[in-house]
């Protein structure tokens, strides 16, 4: 048995077992001894953690270990120390009181706009964004433009049944699809965005008359949005004299919104969250800087 | 022909497979017709096609074979066949870009969504089991049972097992990975992680794999040598165990024998057990148990030096098989499963600490007295280091199956940073540190075609695990600190969108590293396959001797 693989130098190491295969032979060195009571180590240590906590199972039950440890036990006793801790600083009041009376007290205003933050977060951020500036079809909620009324008995009611969401008292109503529906016409729509769009000063559709737009506006839309086109909260309808669009203030986007309507979804979130957590959300929602 | 002829037989082995391939081929057209959906009806057909091909092979083969069988020695010496191993090695090379590219396609999907681009074949949730399949079973499959065909032949001193069956292995498994990963893309899962495919898949890994066992343990019984190598026992370790997860996990009633949807036998808190024996005993069984034998023959081999001790391979083997088929309820620490199966599994994995880390001891003390050879031969460098990251995986895991730390990092990225510096750092680099021993002994080439490219690949995939795992550490630290952050009232501190958008600039990063790491594959497979192309001599020394062997194939 020659080393094929290391001819000329004798082995470096203590024997080899003697045995070959395709040129690997084996040396014979003793475990290391920190290997070895490293293994011992963890054994003794899995041994005790045997004795102290549930390990092995039996025919019917296990050995629970000495500590009675109990993760089910365990998660029980936070959620309820995390109970008593919020509610020894006003959770239960925040349930009975009133959005106003929770405004006038310092210390459930502080309360309620932590609860409101958190829930915002996991709740709401996901389509307003993480600082509720809102995008293209979901309001800014940090501005004073309030669709459904910016009081902090609006916002709870919009937030409690939502808008268009399927709740018995939901919001209702939208924009209808004026172009969709055949009721005017490409050039009147063109028309009337460009009306509505010089309200706030912008441009509108090149060429386009802001006279013909006015008389359509006033046939067609001043039922919802008012004569002077200040909107209406009763019905959802945005004030066109103001910059802010919810879908865009570009011609064409506007004349996309009064061609096929608008229905933009708020889901309901009675039932899903409690009502403190709906009347935080609410005083969290409106102190954000344009409650009304 | 010889100038005896002897008159030429189909041998029962031609025969009986041919018959059983063409009565598959008509049963799989029948269930193609009546199938009872697309994808099912598209796997069929698949397979249909697969069979008539493997009966024109049998007929092509025996058309061009001589009479007599493939002899076991030639001139005293051991025929080895080597068809069916150059074949995985391509496949692993083709399999392993493919996936470490789909790889990179999702990393950059989580960095920007709407790179999934809006189609429902290239979203996440399909992407994601293609990018693991492909990289664990198509890769890492081709390379375990390419290598292992090899070094049991080798270290038995006996010409493989089977006739037809090496081939009907290698070929039947890369149809099971065609299968599954078309599957993932059409829709087609069990929702298993890491046992995606559906029934009928599974099934056939089913016979394939049983025919694997066959011809590994007939090869060894074969054997020359009066004992067995330490390669061949994790080898055989891997290839018996991985069976039995496989079948058990997909234990799986159909909704239809026609369709590709079925329900498994278990549910709920069992099954989620079920599943993380299946899904943890596949690192230790398959990327451990499986790359270990890679590493027992090829390290002693490029480094040519003696194993460094025996008596540790013993013990470290049977302390690692006893030891990691307990520690799969690590992975559900603080679920529905009961206090006393979380704390075996926590406990085991403790245990498995020392006998995972006496591979490691075992390939870097080999190189002793032949550490300079680390300065010289990227190859070797490229199993070493493979060794130092398993080493660091290795303790990782124990630490992350400590119920304190998992609370904080199961289910954030630290879990796939870990498994990364596993999967990459270990898996993938004693692979390629094979593959490059591989191809030139396989292709009868002095040596690779440029040393000089495997430099390069080492430190360009190097620099991209870097920095593919500290991103992922950082990360995943930060995620979990951020999910368990209260304020003074009490109320959690982040919303889970805030912790996703602060985890933007890292998973840009992972998606670089990634992308270092899958050119570094690119110049191997370049530097493969010129060296196959032959392109080597030009630039060496010339061939001095008429009868020159290949450098590092030994004597037989």
């Amino acid at each position: 048995m020659a080393d094929t693989a290391n001819p000329g130098k004798p082995p470096a190491g203590p024997e080899t077992t003697g045995h070959e295969w395709d040129g690997i032979r084996e040396y014979n060195n003793p475990l290391p001894r920190w290997w070895l009571y490293g293994l011992y180590a963890t054994i003794v240590w899995s041994f005790g953690y045997w004795v102290l906590y549930p390990a092995w199972p039996l025919v019917s039950g296990y050995t629970s270990g000495l500590l009675g440890y109990s993760q089910r036990a365990t998660v029980l006793d936070e959620v309820e120390a995390v109970r008593r801790e919020r509610d020894a600083r006003g959770q239960a009041q925040l349930a009975s009181a009133t959005v106003a009376e929770i405004r006038a007290d310092p210390a459930l205003l502080r309360l309620a706009l932590a609860t409101g933050k958190a829930a915002f977060g996991d709740n709401c951020a996901a389509c307003h964004g993480t600082s509720a500036t809102g995008r293209i079809g979901y309001p800014n909620l940090q501005d004073d433009d309030w669709l459904w009324g910016g009081t902090p008995e609006a916002i709870e009611q919009t937030i409690r049944f939502g808008a268009r969401s399927g709740h018995g008292e939901a919001h209702l109503g939208d924009m209808p699809a004026f172009g969709r529906d055949g009721v005017l016409k490409r050039q009147e729509l063109e028309a009337v965005a460009t009306y509505v769009l010089s309200l706030s000063g912008m441009p509108g559709v090149a060429g386009a008359s802001v006279e013909k737009g006015a008389e359509v506006f006033a046939g067609n839309c001043a039922a919802c949005h008012g004569e002077a086109a200040k909107g209406n909260p009763e019905m959802g309808a945005p004030n066109l004299t103001d910059p802010i669009w919810l879908y865009g203030s570009a011609p064409d986007q506007v004349v996309a919104t009064v061609t096929n309507g608008r229905k933009g979804m708020m889901p309901a979130w009675e039932g899903r969250l409690d009502p403190a957590t709906i009347k935080s959300l609410a005083v969290f929602v409106h102190g954000l800087g344009g409650g009304k | 022909m010889a100038a005896t002829p002897t008159s030429k037989y189909m041998t029962e082995g031609e025969v009986g497979l041919g018959l059983a391939l063409l009565v598959g081929a008509f049963l799989c057209a029948l269930a193609s017709a009546r199938a009872v959906d697309a994808p099912f009806s598209v796997h069929m057909a698949v397979f249909a096609l697969a069979a008539v091909a493997g009966i024109a092979a049998i007929l092509k083969r025996y058309e061009e074979r001589p009479a007599e069988a493939a002899p076991q020695q030639i001139d005293g010496k051991p025929n080895y066949n080597l068809g069916p191993v150059k074949f995985t090695v391509i496949a692993a090379m083709a399999w392993g870009i493919a996936g470490f590219l789909v790889g990179c396609t999702i990393a950059f999907q989580l960095w920007a969504p709407s790179l999934n681009l809006g189609l429902e074949y290239t979203t996440f949730g399909r992407l994601r089991p293609l990018h693991t399949s492909a990289v664990i079973f198509a890769f890492g499959g081709n390379v375990l049972i390419g290598t292992s065909m090899y070094v049991v032949q080798r270290t038995c001193r006996a010409r493989l097992a089977g006739d037809l069956a090496p081939w009907f292995v290698v070929l039947g498994y890369n149809l099971f990975i065609v299968i599954a990963g078309t599957g993932y893309l059409m829709g087609v899962t069990q929702s298993k992680e890491y046992a995606e495919p559906e029934w009928y898949a599974d099934l056939w890994l089913t016979i394939v794999w049983v025919a694997y066992l066959l011809v590994f343990l007939g090869t060894l019984w074969k054997r020359k040598e009066p004992h067995i190598f330490v390669a061949n026992w994790f080898y055989l370790a891997f290839i018996v165990t991985i069976a039995m997860l496989h079948i058990v996990n997909n234990l799986a009633m159909p909704v239809s024998f026609l369709g590709s949807k079925s329900y498994p036998m278990f549910a709920g808190v069992q099954d989620a057990l079920i599943q993380w024996w299946y899904g943890h005993n596949a690192v230790g069984f398959f990327l451990t148990a499986g790359f270990l034998a890679i590493m027992y023959y090829f390290v002693p081999k490029r480094a040519e030096r003696p194993i460094y001790s025996y008596r540790l391979s013993i013990i470290h083997f049977w302390a690692l098989i006893f030891m990691y088929i307990w520690a799969g309820p690590h992975h559900l620490h603080y679920t529905a499963l009961p206090d006393w199966a979380q704390t075996l599994g926590m406990t085991f994995s403790i245990m498995l600490w020392m006998p995972s880390w006496g591979g490691m001891i075992n390939g870097l003390m080999t190189l002793s007295g032949a550490w300079d050879k680390l300065r010289t031969d990227p190859v070797l460098r490229f199993m070493v280091v493979s060794l130092a990251f398993y080493g660091m995986a290795t303790f990782e895991g124990p630490l992350m199956a400590i119920k304190a730390v998992n609370g904080l990092s199961h289910y954030t990225d630290w879990t796939i940073g870990h498994v990364h510096s596993g999967a990459l750092g270990w898996v993938a680099y004693v692979s390629f540190g094979a593959i490059y021993c591989l191809v030139p002994w396989l292709w009868n080439r002095r040596e690779l075609y440029s040393l000089k490219l495997v430099e390069w690949h080492f430190w360009v995939s190097t620099l991209g695990i870097v920095l593919y795992i500290t991103s992922m550490w950082v990360a995943g630290i930060m995620q979990g600190l951020m999910w368990r952050a209260y304020n003074a009232l009490g109320f959690l501190e982040y919303s889970f969108v805030e912790t996703v958008e602060a985890m933007q600039p890292y998973y840009l990063v992972r998606a670089l590293g990634g992308v270092l790491f899958l050119i570094g594959a690119l110049i191997m497979a370049y530097n493969l396959a010129m060296t196959i192309a032959g392109k080597t001599a030009v630039e060496r020394e010339p061939e001095a001797t008429p009868t020159a062997e290949p450098a590092l194939v030994p004597a037989e």
